[in-house]
């Protein structure tokens, strides 16, 4: 009772990040709730190995299967399903990501426990754990109170992660029969295709959102990104309509950037966003909306439309 | 292939969001709300594997001020079938548990290969409404999908990761899919062919069941606490765009 357990987000042995980061919040939470921080780690039959780089955890509970060595929404929550079933966790911790999203809603069904999704905040106030969670598109922040057990999808970069050794005491546990009769198969993983710009790589990047409108008019932002001797990237909506190729996507499903300068037009920041490029030395946005909450990691702000103040920058630069 | 498309409507959050007087909830008094962007993208979808495939697309959705333009549109655009939920919930928002609830109950006498709807939506604080629905349902579910071909044992589908990683997944239908991206980006319907389907289109009415779910505790909603605000970059076009190029020139970020 009061473990905080963490869902382990491995590809081939690597542990993400984003494992990390919770481990160290759960390290932080759990004396406080009675219980010790326990992560559970699913992976193919050589995986126990990795449990040498969970700092943080003071238990791994380890499932290593043949059938879990290549990810599949289907067969890890079946077997997550299984394995935490009969365990009594005072809160299960997952990243908000692609196998998170998978993971947490299925969990809170067959689990009977609420969940909380997009949490970037996570206190123990007494016996109760408070998550905040941003929602709207970043405009509001939610606290939710769990006064019983209860699952947290977390965002990425929301807390340190965890350091120090790492040798949780490994439990192995057997394979579930769960995984028998499955109706989703692995078939193969694809690697972003190269012979593009690498935005990662940039010191300059101009980067474009919705607000551009339509395809004709990246120009514009190309100009100036031209100007500037930099690379345009974009956020989601643009690389999802095809505008520009999924490479030059910045944020939770594209890529972290760290340039010198990340000059954006049209983008609101969504959390999602916020998340691959908030580091950038200096941040200079542009948007129509006052709100946007772009402004509040933006270092220097412009409340304007994009078609006028963009092209006046790169008249003054060429 | 028979796919079923459910259409979330969210507030529109190119308007400003009010919170109610007790700080838990928005004031939904005034509220605007709009076809959930991801579902355009999984209606896009739909009607994408229906070309390919063969089979119909029934695009669903819960009765509201929006419900029947959104479901015309959805005709434009290539739906079959329309089918409107209907209750007693129009006051209250439905959380991502009820929701699911409801469509479970709401599906289970249908025939379907697959469920498609938007792998996320702005206000599913509980959760986001596939997987829910898949997990209630039994079924087989992807979120995060960015393609989806048919096979010969059911679909084949492309699954995005972080960094631009991509998995290829095999799933066996009927299932349930959280789309991100079509494959294409979702076609435009023009006004006029919105306005004929209302005239060849009839909306079916599906009786949501009562459901009961329990709810997260929301203690409080107010607009994020930024730690730091951008120093905001005033005056005529011109004035702004001088002194941007005056930080990019004092930050050596100019060429020439």
């Amino acid at each position: 009772m009061g473990d905080v357990y963490v869902i382990v987000e491995q590809r081939d042995g690597a542990v993400a990040p984003v494992t990390l980061e919770l481990l160290g919040k759960a390290a932080e939470i759990a004396p406080s709730l009675g219980g010790q921080a326990v992560a559970v780690l699913l992976g193919g039959s050589g995986i126990a190995s990795s449990a040498s780089q969970l700092a943080g955890a003071a238990r791994a509970i380890v499932i290593a299967e043949d059938r879990l060595a290549s990810y599949t929404p289907e067969a890890y929550k079946a077997a997550l399903g299984e394995v935490l079933a009969g365990r009594e966790p005072r809160l299960i911790m997952v990243g908000n990501t692609t196998q998170g999203m998978d993971l947490a809603a299925g969990l809170s069904i067959s689990l009977n426990l609420p969940l909380v999704a997009y949490s970037t905040g996570l206190v123990v106030e007494g016996s109760d754990v408070v998550a905040t969670s941003r929602v709207y598109g970043g405009k509001i922040d939610a606290e939710v109170v769990l006064d019983s057990p209860g699952i947290v999808s977390v965002q990425a970069g929301s807390f340190p992660p965890a350091t120090g050794s790492a040798s949780p005491e490994v439990e192995e546990v057997k394979s579930p029969s769960a995984l028998d009769n499955l109706s989703t198969t692995f078939k193969a993983l694809h690697e972003p295709a190269g012979g593009d710009v690498d935005i990662t790589a940039q010191e300059v990047l101009v980067s474009v959102g919705r607000g551009i409108q339509s395809a004709d008019n990246l120009e514009v932002m190309q100009e100036l990104a031209d100007a500037l001797g930099g690379a345009l990237s974009a956020s989601r909506p643009i690389t999802d309509n095809g505008w520009l190729p999924k490479t030059r996507q910045v944020g939770k499903s594209g890529l972290n950037v760290k340039p010198k300068l990340y000059l954006c037009a049209g983008i609101s920041g969504a959390p999602e966003h916020l998340e691959g490029m908030r580091d950038a030395e200096l941040i200079i946005a542009i948007n129509t909306d006052e709100n946007a909450p772009i402004f509040d990691v933006a270092h220097y702000g412009v409340t304007a439309d994009l078609f006028d103040i963009i092209p006046a920058i790169t008249e003054r630069l060429k | 292939m028979d796919i079923i498309v459910l259409i979330k409507q969210v507030p529109d959050l190119a308007e400003e969001l009010e919170i109610n007087s007790e700080g838990t909830d928005l004031d939904r008094e005034y509220l605007t709300v709009v076809m959930n962007e991801f579902c355009e993208q999984a209606l896009e979808e739909a009607v994408l594997l229906k070309e390919a495939a063969g089979g119909t697309v029934t695009a669903v959705t819960m009765d509201g001020e929006e419900a029947e333009n959104i479901l015309f549109t959805a005709a434009a655009k290539g739906a079959d079938n329309l089918v409107k939920v209907t209750g007693d919930f129009e006051d209250s928002a439905l959380d991502s548990h009820a929701l699911s609830a409801i469509y479970a109950e709401v599906l289970a006498g249908r025939s379907y290969d697959v469920i498609m709807t938007g792998v996320q939506a702005v206000d599913d604080l509980d959760g986001q409404l596939g997987p829910l629905l898949a997990s209630r349902l039994n079924l087989p579910h992807v979120s995060v999908v960015a393609g989806v071909t048919p096979d010969d044992e059911g679909l084949v589908v492309t699954q995005e990761f972080g960094g631009g990683l991509t998995a290829e997944l095999a799933v066996k239908t009927p299932c349930v899919l959280g789309v991100q991206a079509a494959k294409q980006s979702p076609r435009y319907a023009p006004v006029s062919k919105v306005r004929a389907m209302k005239q060849e289109k009839t909306i079916e009415d599906a009786e949501a069941p009562a459901v009961e779910t329990p709810r997260l505790k929301v203690r409080a909603m107010r607009t994020p606490e930024s730690s730091s605000h951008a120093e905001m970059l005033t005056g005529s076009t011109d004035d702004v765009a001088e002194k941007v190029v005056a930080l990019l020139r004092e930050r050596g970020l100019v060429k020439a």
